[in-house]
């Protein structure tokens, strides 16, 4: 029987209420008393030496307050990256400092560069096309693809990084000559060239920041669209602003969606806060669409050569990638370890393989800052080993599907340490893609595509088998790997006298429905009504110090200091209930919302308890305090190995080239399944941005750095009628070894596992319509690509 | 967007006059014009709205049996309207953008502006429609000058566009996946005098009729009739969404689609 409530019950999300009613509060509804409106004057080229900026005439126009340049922020700190990655040689990436707002050179086209503050966004906006207007910037080359940046040594991005190169990193590199004399030996290689194209994340909220100053009291307050608050304030104190850490107010309130690019700290953050400080008001900011295209961080951004040396029965082994990953102008927070550790240690999949070798180099270029978008590195791994596979599979004439059985680890392998530093705790990956084969009847497919060719129609299949690792992450193995932050959650649960709860969460809910599902796991390890369970998130002066939500991590994380700290209340209630019913601490059991003395009809009821807590008439103080109320901070030890099998089914028509998804099923493991309803929305959504990245998502610039794609008439969205009707199940359940929960995290898998079946499902028709000359198409498979691709 | 008076219009008389005044602008449904404004790329000092201009909107048929469609119109009423008149007109419009893009987009906004993509001037050219102003009557044939460029003069309204209606229609459009305008969008419509076959968004000129096909059509109402011709890719565009080529290609699949569709 399905229930009905707690874990396990598709309890509808309460957050919907507000979120479709149009109740819920984003940082632009918020309207502050006496607010003042900052508009970013920004760079118009994308590489260029800035000469001069006058600023009188924007500074005697009406409303303007006040006007910030580069100059302003010269003397305090930069953003830094979050992650420290070395070279092949030993050496430290190259980091140059990220300003507040350029100073010197601009280095992509929306680089800010200037600010103006004034009454109303308007007069803001006036001003800011008068100091465009005064400035000079004398143009420079733009530095726009990879392979040029590198090779060219006198154009620089950052006057000193020489080749624009930020790190040349090899993993691992102990592994590299075993995998070099195990590809020599190999009796079939398999090479692919690919790219995994750049994305825009286009949340649909932008970006908006309000910096609030009480002169009064010197405290600041910043309200933006964040993901993780508690990181933004930490950056704004620690290293950009240097305003004491207590006296800094972050507040996450209802975001619109993320996918990654709410995780960083950005310039407008500390300009308006610095503004706020100057003007004693409060100022806000919020992203036009067109400065979402141009100054988000972008996802994606790979060009990868990968080999695969093989049996000639489809045996892998060894796994050899050289790929150029593209960092844009500037290290956003996450950019340096999404491409390394998020990516190359996935390079084994699920397969047992014995050699596997990763080289990566980080490039600067003239463009936005790329950085983590949803799946963050194992979509670009994910992507590169399935085509690579399937490539082989054709090119040896096997069956695809055979040759993932022949090399998928088996449940007695687990724990499995791959050659690429990860220690897979357990899995099941035989179970989800028998899963996916029996739900997409692969076994009617030849006379679905017989149909198809009646029709005119090319069809066909394509499989993906994916792993990842989430529940990001441990940090004691994150700190060897050059990680400046620990990676831990935290979560505080208080028992009010009423026995209503709230739980203050580090972990940020911008869509994912953590306001219901958290709430079901504390209402069955409590026994009491979800309703009574209230979560809290998103202000740093309510909630512990938390990291926030990405990486699929809020539950596997935060949710198991949430569990251990409901752990801590039980015990803590234990006490309370020895005391009250007059017995050894060590007899009470707790069952059912109830406490009660072993062996007897003794028993209060957890409402009882948390009474007592607040009403204490005859506590012994010495040995029982009164309050109900525990923190907990998490640590993983491992991180989380979600895995599945997803298979799509195409059509292609001919006469055009447009690929139409018949068919996607996914059988997914994620573990422990809280919310059925939410884990499937993840799913759904997850896939949705995959198949868009293949088909229709492209982000283009020009040979003079100048996005081409910066609105919605040039960057495809996928819309509903792009997409199919999913098959989803989770029903193949290895727990989680290492959380209180089993759980493993199910927010990116969509898109990880997506993309690959959907291009080896294009290739896969096109060579039953008889072009086995096509052995690649690069993402998107737009019309017009797959028919060119025909034509050759 | 930058500051502009806004007038109300009530007949065409006043639209007249008030674009009389310099860096006045006609304003129809907006869907291009208004974008453009918020991105401060255009700054009309007074938009002069069209659509509160009541004998500029509707639907009827004239003594010669000719769909009748007043300039501020909306996509979202011809698409209703003109259904049991002219099926074809009414499917394009049914087409265009989506349903808020339909219920404000206008007619005579769409032809006014000519953007290269757009699919009513394949139907205006496709049907021999003549474009009727405030000050005269234009033939399709003489109205589409190249991109964004008519034979419009500077303050002159579409106040009716007049559909001769032929015994066969089909529009059939391949759409750009970002925007959905048309990457290739062809109109074909036969008449007892011959076959008209418009296409829009392939062309750097913008809407064009492809005469070789028309003749073939002429002789034989049949798919099978445009096999051997080709239309060449020197005139067609070439962007991040498709070559030349692939353009050229899609105007002969997307004419025999509308052919069959017709037929």
């Amino acid at each position: 029987m399905p229930k009905d409530t707690g874990i396990g019950a598709r309890s509808k999300r309460r957050e919907d209420i507000r979120f479709l009613t149009g109740r819920g509060a984003y940082t632009d509804n918020l309207a502050m008393q006496g607010q003042v409106h900052a508009v970013m004057v920004r760079a118009n080229v994308a590489h260029g030496r800035i000469v001069s900026i006058d600023t009188s005439a924007a500074q005697a126009m009406p409303g303007v307050l006040a006007i910030f340049t580069g100059a302003d922020f010269a003397d305090v700190g930069g953003n830094p990256a979050g992650w420290l990655i070395h070279s092949r040689d030993g050496s430290p990436m190259r980091e140059p400092k990220r300003p507040v707002l350029a100073h010197g050179k601009v280095r992509h086209v929306g680089d800010a560069y200037a600010a103006v503050v004034a009454e109303t966004y308007e007069q803001a906006r006036d001003a800011a096309e008068a100091v465009a207007a005064g400035t000079e910037i004398e143009e420079l080359p733009a530095i726009v693809g990879m392979a040029g940046a590198v090779a060219n040594a006198d154009n620089r991005v950052h006057d000193e990084i020489p080749d624009n190169l930020c790190f040349d990193w090899g993993w691992i590199e102990d592994n590299r000559d075993a995998v070099d004399a195990a590809m020599k030996a190999a009796p079939h290689v398999t090479t692919l060239e690919l790219v995994n194209n750049r994305l825009v994340p286009n949340a649909m909220e932008p970006r908006a920041s309000i910096g609030e100053f009480n002169p009064g009291t010197g405290d600041y307050k910043l309200t933006t669209t964040s993901q993780n608050p508690h990181l933004t304030k930490l950056l704004v104190c620690a290293f950009v602003l240097g305003i004491p850490e207590h006296k800094l107010t972050v507040v996450a309130p209802d975001v619109g969606g993320g996918f990654g690019s709410k995780i960083y700290h950005y310039g407008e953050e500390a300009l308006v806060l610095a503004a706020a400080k100057k003007l004693g008001r409060p100022v806000r900011w919020t992203a036009e669409r067109s400065e979402s295209f141009l100054t988000d961080a972008h996802g994606r951004d790979h060009v990868t050569t990968i080999e695969v040396g093989a049996t000639l029965d489809g045996e892998i082994l060894a796994i050899r990638t050289n790929t150029l990953a593209n960092v844009g102008a500037y290290l956003s927070n996450f950019s340096t370890v999404t491409p390394t550790f998020l990516h190359g240690t996935l390079m084994a999949g699920p397969y047992k393989v014995p050699h596997v070798y990763v080289n990566l180099k980080a490039v600067f270029t003239n463009t936005a800052p790329v950085d983590a978008y949803r799946g963050a590195g194992r979509p670009e791994a994910t992507y590169s080993l399935e085509r690579a596979i399937d490539k082989m599979a054709r090119e040896l004439k096997l069956d695809p599907v055979a040759v993932r059985r022949k090399n998928l680890l088996t449940p007695d392998q687990f724990p499995y340490t791959t050659p690429v530093g990860l220690v897979y705790d357990v899995g099941n990956y035989q179970a989800t893609l028998d899963k996916a084969l029996d739900m997409a009847d692969l076994a009617g497919f030849e006379a679905r595509a017989a149909k198809s060719r009646a029709e005119g129609k090319l069809r066909g299949v394509g499989l993906s088998t994916w792993i990842e690792a989430c529940g990001i992450a441990p940090s004691h193995l994150v700190g060897q790997l050059g990680s400046r932050v620990g990676l831990y959650d935290a979560a505080t649960v208080r028992v009010g006298a009423t026995g209503t709860i709230q739980v203050m969460t580090g972990a940020h809910s911008h869509g994912q429905g953590h306001e219901t599902v958290f709430a079901q796991v504390v209402a069955d390890k409590l026994g009491i009504a979800e309703a009574a369970v209230e979560i809290v998130h998103g202000d740093t002066s309510k909630i512990p110090f938390g990291m926030g939500s990405y990486g699929s991590r809020s539950l596997a994380v935060c949710g198991s200091a949430m569990d251990r700290a409901l752990d801590k209340i039980i015990a803590k209630g234990k006490k309370i209930a020895a005391h009250m019913l007059e017995a050894a601490e060590g007899d009470i059991t707790f069952e059912n919302g109830s406490f009660s003395v072993a062996g007897t009809d003794k028993a209060k009821s957890f409402g009882e308890i948390a009474f007592s807590a607040y009403v204490p008439h005859n506590y012994p103080l010495e040995t029982l305090e009164p309050g109900l109320e525990e923190t907990a901070f998490y640590d993983p030890n491992n991180w989380t190995y979600p895995a599945g099998a997803y298979l799509c089914e195409v059509e292609i028509d001919p006469d055009t080239g447009k690929v139409t998804i018949c068919s996607f099923t996914c059988a997914d493991d994620f573990g422990n399944v809280m919310n059925p309803m939410v884990v499937e929305g993840q799913v759904h959504g997850g896939v949705a941005q995959g198949i868009g990245q293949a088909l229709v998502e492209h982000t283009a610039y020009d040979e003079n750095g100048q996005l081409l794609t910066a609105s919605y008439m040039d960057y495809a969205m996928p819309r509903a009628d792009d997409l199919p009707f999913y098959q989803v199940d989770h029903s193949c359940v290895t727990p989680c070894s290492h959380n209180p929960l089993g759980v493993k995290g199910c927010g990116e898998a969509g898109a990880i596992g997506s993309p690959p079946a959907v291009v080896n499902a294009v290739i896969d028709a096109l060579h039953r319509g008889g072009m086995t000359q096509v052995s690649h198409i690069d993402m998107p498979l737009t019309p017009a690509r797959v028919w060119a691709a025909m034509q050759v | 967007m930058y500051n502009f008076e806004f007038a109300k219009a009530k007949t065409i008389a006043d639209a007249v006059k008030a674009l009389s005044s310099e860096d006045a602008q006609a304003l129809g449904g907006g869907q291009t014009l208004l974008p453009t404004m918020k991105q401060r790329l255009a700054a009309p000092t007074t938009l002069v709205s069209l659509n509160t201009i009541p004998e500029m909107i509707g639907v009827c048929v004239n003594d010669r049996g000719e769909v009748c469609i007043g300039g501020a119109t909306t996509h979202a009423t011809v698409a209703r309207e003109a259904a049991a008149h002219y099926p074809a007109l009414a499917a394009l419009a049914s087409h265009i953008g989506d349903p808020a893009v339909r219920n404000r987009g206008t007619i005579g906004g769409s032809l006014a502006n000519n953007d290269p993509s757009a699919c009513y001037p394949a139907a205006a050219l496709g049907s021999g429609a003549v474009i009727k102003t405030n000050a005269r009557d234009i033939a399709a044939d003489d109205y589409f000058l190249g991109m964004f460029t008519t034979a419009l003069d500077e303050g002159e309204i579409i106040t009716e566009v007049r559909f001769p209606v032929p015994q066969k229609a089909n529009y059939q459009k391949f759409v750009q996946p970002a925007s959905r305008f048309a990457l290739v969008g062809v109109y074909v419509a036969k008449y007892a005098g011959g076959v008209r076959v418009a296409v829009t968004g392939a062309a750097s000129d913008g809407v064009f009729r492809w005469a070789e096909a028309e003749a073939a059509l002429s002789a034989d109402f049949a798919a099978t009739a445009l096999d051997a011709l080709a239309v060449p890719g020197n005139d067609m565009i070439a962007d991040l969404h498709g070559s030349a080529d692939y353009r050229a290609h899609l105007v002969k699949v997307m004419t025999k689609r509308a052919v069959a569709a017709a037929a």
